[in-house]
């Protein structure tokens, strides 16, 4: 394990950029690790990968990675994730983003790019708060959340990601949190896998935001929260239907899987022979 | 891609080397024989033509065309279509110019090159959607916010639609930055015979690659004057791009007044430092002449028309048409100043570019304005009678 971890920190990390800048508690490091040992099992080729990201603290992942990387402006890095691609179809090109970024300014480039089914991998990493800018409302945020401009509680209906992700006609759709390392990794690299657009929302603890300003307790108390309000697909299918009706658990898991052609592919065999 | 920019392909793809067309389509053919092969674009009069143009051309010469879901997310495809080392553009109009200026300002702070065509209409917000403007010319140079300098180019023709999309495409590589075509509803839609350049007349120049290898290589360190080699994605160099301030490195360092300094300096001096070369005016002056006609884009046409009605009158005048808006020519604009007594500017918005002359000039010459707006262009009439009997004061722009 501990070679594992030097092996991807040798291989993947860029040390000029250490060390990171995010809080004590927060999970985006993990998001970081979990995603170069996917990418590491997948066994793509890291110069032909591609990290983009909008802003926020998640979208500062791919300075972190020896690697091109695109840190584009507040909302945007699907279309621009949605260029690199379709300029260079042989890219992998995976998106790092928060629930504001990507839910918030950006909700309509998210939507679109699973229309498209233009071939992305997108992790949104969603802490239920603008954390870069000290903890406001999202468009996650739990209802009667506290946040800095929620301090009454927060009154509107939060968005289910990975139901719009669906909606939007994204073939591949996981939610976990950052609390389950292997079954994160293995989400990770079955949407790296996928040729399409692959959804992975990862459920983090904002310790010094949300955490703080719900009284979540501290580091610990805060990661042990979200194992104890999600449930796996797996263990919601075993519960009685009464038990399963009455969870309010978040469900996490692989929760959608098909196939869809996908977008460049699709082009490529209009335009070919023009 | 532009490595396989096949002339002899384009051309039989774009038809007879003399063609009666729109100015839209024009710039499309421009872009063409610029060597783009990427655009994202939205749907927007008076610029909608370039879109279709390109949506049935660029697909026949193995280029990508699409439509994204807004103008925001047309200008974002187009800079991370450039990285990947495609000539890449997008066209819009005023609305939608305005949404794209946050992502100009990553383009000029990543040093992206691309060109975005602006078909001007008449503002602000949704204004006259067919009509004709020139309205958005100030916005080119200080849409998106902080210190930056552009390169804009304004068509007066459908020629100049393909040569100065062509020019904007070599312009946008060799100096790493957004270059803006800045046409109009009026010479968009407008039909003239064009004459598409011939093998020998078409240059492209290509943006600058990587001199040393991976590793020695340092992404935003400048070695041609002050313009960085550019590796693009995939090809090994692990370039981070970021519109935070960044070292030579590419590498984040926004706490530094030093790295900000540095940075936002040579972005800026690298294009005003280049001023003369990217210089581009028509003069035609006339000895003895105590005025002067400053021009550009559409308004040009009203211009020269004018002047050739005041010669034939026996009235002395001057002309300078502006090709290249930004960087501002001063010093021409100066030395075109200096034996005049009164400088008018005709322009399609109630003052903007009369501004800039004004500050350039700095007093030498009066400067007045024949400033319409409403959807019409101006007349030749209407420039001969501001000579005559004055054109509307310049205010201070406050």
């Amino acid at each position: 394990m501990f070679n594992q971890a030097r092996h991807i920190r040798d291989k993947y990390i860029r040390d000029e950029m250490w060390p990171s800048i995010f809080c004590t508690g927060c999970g985006i490091g993990n998001v970081l690790n979990y995603t170069l040992r996917a990418v590491d099992g997948v066994g793509l080729d890291i110069d032909r990968c591609v990290f983009c990201s909008g802003i926020g603290c998640s979208s500062r992942l791919p300075g972190y990675i020896e690697a091109d990387g695109l840190h584009t402006t507040h909302g945007r890095a699907i279309a621009f994730a949605t260029g690199v691609k379709l300029a260079e179809p042989d890219l992998h090109v995976v998106v790092f983003t928060g629930d504001g970024d990507m839910a918030g300014i950006g909700g309509n480039h998210f939507i679109h790019a699973a229309r498209r089914n233009v071939d992305l991998t997108v992790i949104c990493v969603n802490n239920y708060n603008y954390g870069m800018t000290g903890g406001q409302v999202s468009p996650t945020t739990p209802e009667r959340g506290l946040t800095t401009t929620s301090p009454y509680g927060n009154v509107e209906q939060p968005f289910d990601l990975c139901r719009l992700a669906i909606g939007a006609g994204a073939p591949f759709v996981a939610r976990w949190t950052v609390g389950y390392p292997y079954e994160t990794i293995e989400a990770i690299a079955a949407a790296l896998r996928k040729p399409g657009f692959a959804f992975v929302e990862l459920l983090m603890p904002c310790p010094t935001g949300y955490g703080k300003e719900n009284r979540l307790g501290d580091s610990e108390a805060v990661w042990r929260w979200y194992k104890e309000h999600t449930i796996s697909r797996r263990d919601l299918l075993q519960l009685s239907p009464e038990d399963r009706a009455a969870s309010r658990k978040i469900v996490v898991g692989t929760l959608w899987d098909v196939d869809r052609p996908e977008y460049t592919r699709r082009w490529a065999e209009l335009v070919q022979g023009l | 891609m532009t490595a396989g920019f096949d002339y002899e392909k384009i051309s039989g793809i774009l038809g007879p080397r003399e063609q009666f067309t729109q100015g839209d389509v024009a710039c499309a053919y421009g872009a063409l024989l610029g060597g783009c092969t990427f655009f994202a674009g939205y749907p927007i009069t008076p610029a909608t033509e370039i879109a279709e143009a390109l949506s049935r051309l660029l697909p026949r010469v193995g280029g990508i065309c699409t439509q994204m879901e807004d103008e925001i997310a047309s200008i974002s495809a187009v800079i991370g279509a450039s990285w990947t080392g495609r000539r890449a553009m997008t066209a819009t109009s005023g609305p939608g110019f305005s949404l794209m200026q946050e992502n100009i300002g990553y383009a000029c702070m990543s040093e992206t090159p691309c060109v975005i065509i602006d078909v001007q209409r008449s503002g602000p917000s949704t204004g006259q959607p067919t009509e004709p403007a020139q309205g958005d010319m100030l916005q080119a140079r200080w849409g998106t916010h902080g210190d930056h300098e552009i390169i804009a180019l304004a068509p007066a023709s459908v020629q100049e639609c393909v040569d100065l999309t062509r020019k904007a495409f070599n312009l946008a590589e060799e100096y790493r930055t957004p270059v803006l075509v800045m046409t109009d509803g009026e010479v968009g839609h407008m039909r003239e015979k064009i004459v598409l350049p011939a093998a020998d007349e078409v240059e492209i120049r290509r943006r600058s690659g990587p001199s040393t290898p991976p590793g020695a290589f340092v992404p935003f360190q400048a070695t041609r004057g002050k313009i960085p080699e550019m590796a693009g994605f995939g090809t090994g160099f692990h370039t981070y791009v970021t519109g935070l301030t960044h070292d030579e490195r590419g590498l984040p360092a926004t706490s530094s007044a030093n790295a900000h300094t540095r940075l936002v300096r040579r972005l800026c001096e690298k294009i005003a430092d280049a001023t003369p070369a990217l210089t581009d005016v028509e003069q035609d002056l006339q000895e003895g002449a105590e005025a002067g006609l400053i021009s550009y884009g559409i308004s040009a046409r009203s211009a020269a028309g004018a002047v050739k009605r005041l010669r034939r009158d026996g009235l002395k005048i001057s002309h300078l048409r502006l090709v290249t808006v930004f960087p501002f020519p001063e010093a021409v604009v100066q030395a075109f100043a200096a034996p005049l007594a009164r400088i008018i500017v005709p322009e399609l918005n109630l003052g903007q570019i009369c501004h800039v002359v004004r500050e350039a000039v700095d007093g030498a010459a009066r400067i007045e304005r024949v400033a319409k707006i409403g959807g019409e262009i101006i007349t030749p009439l209407e420039i001969v009678r501001a000579v005559r009997e004055g054109g509307e004061p310049v205010r201070a722009a406050s």
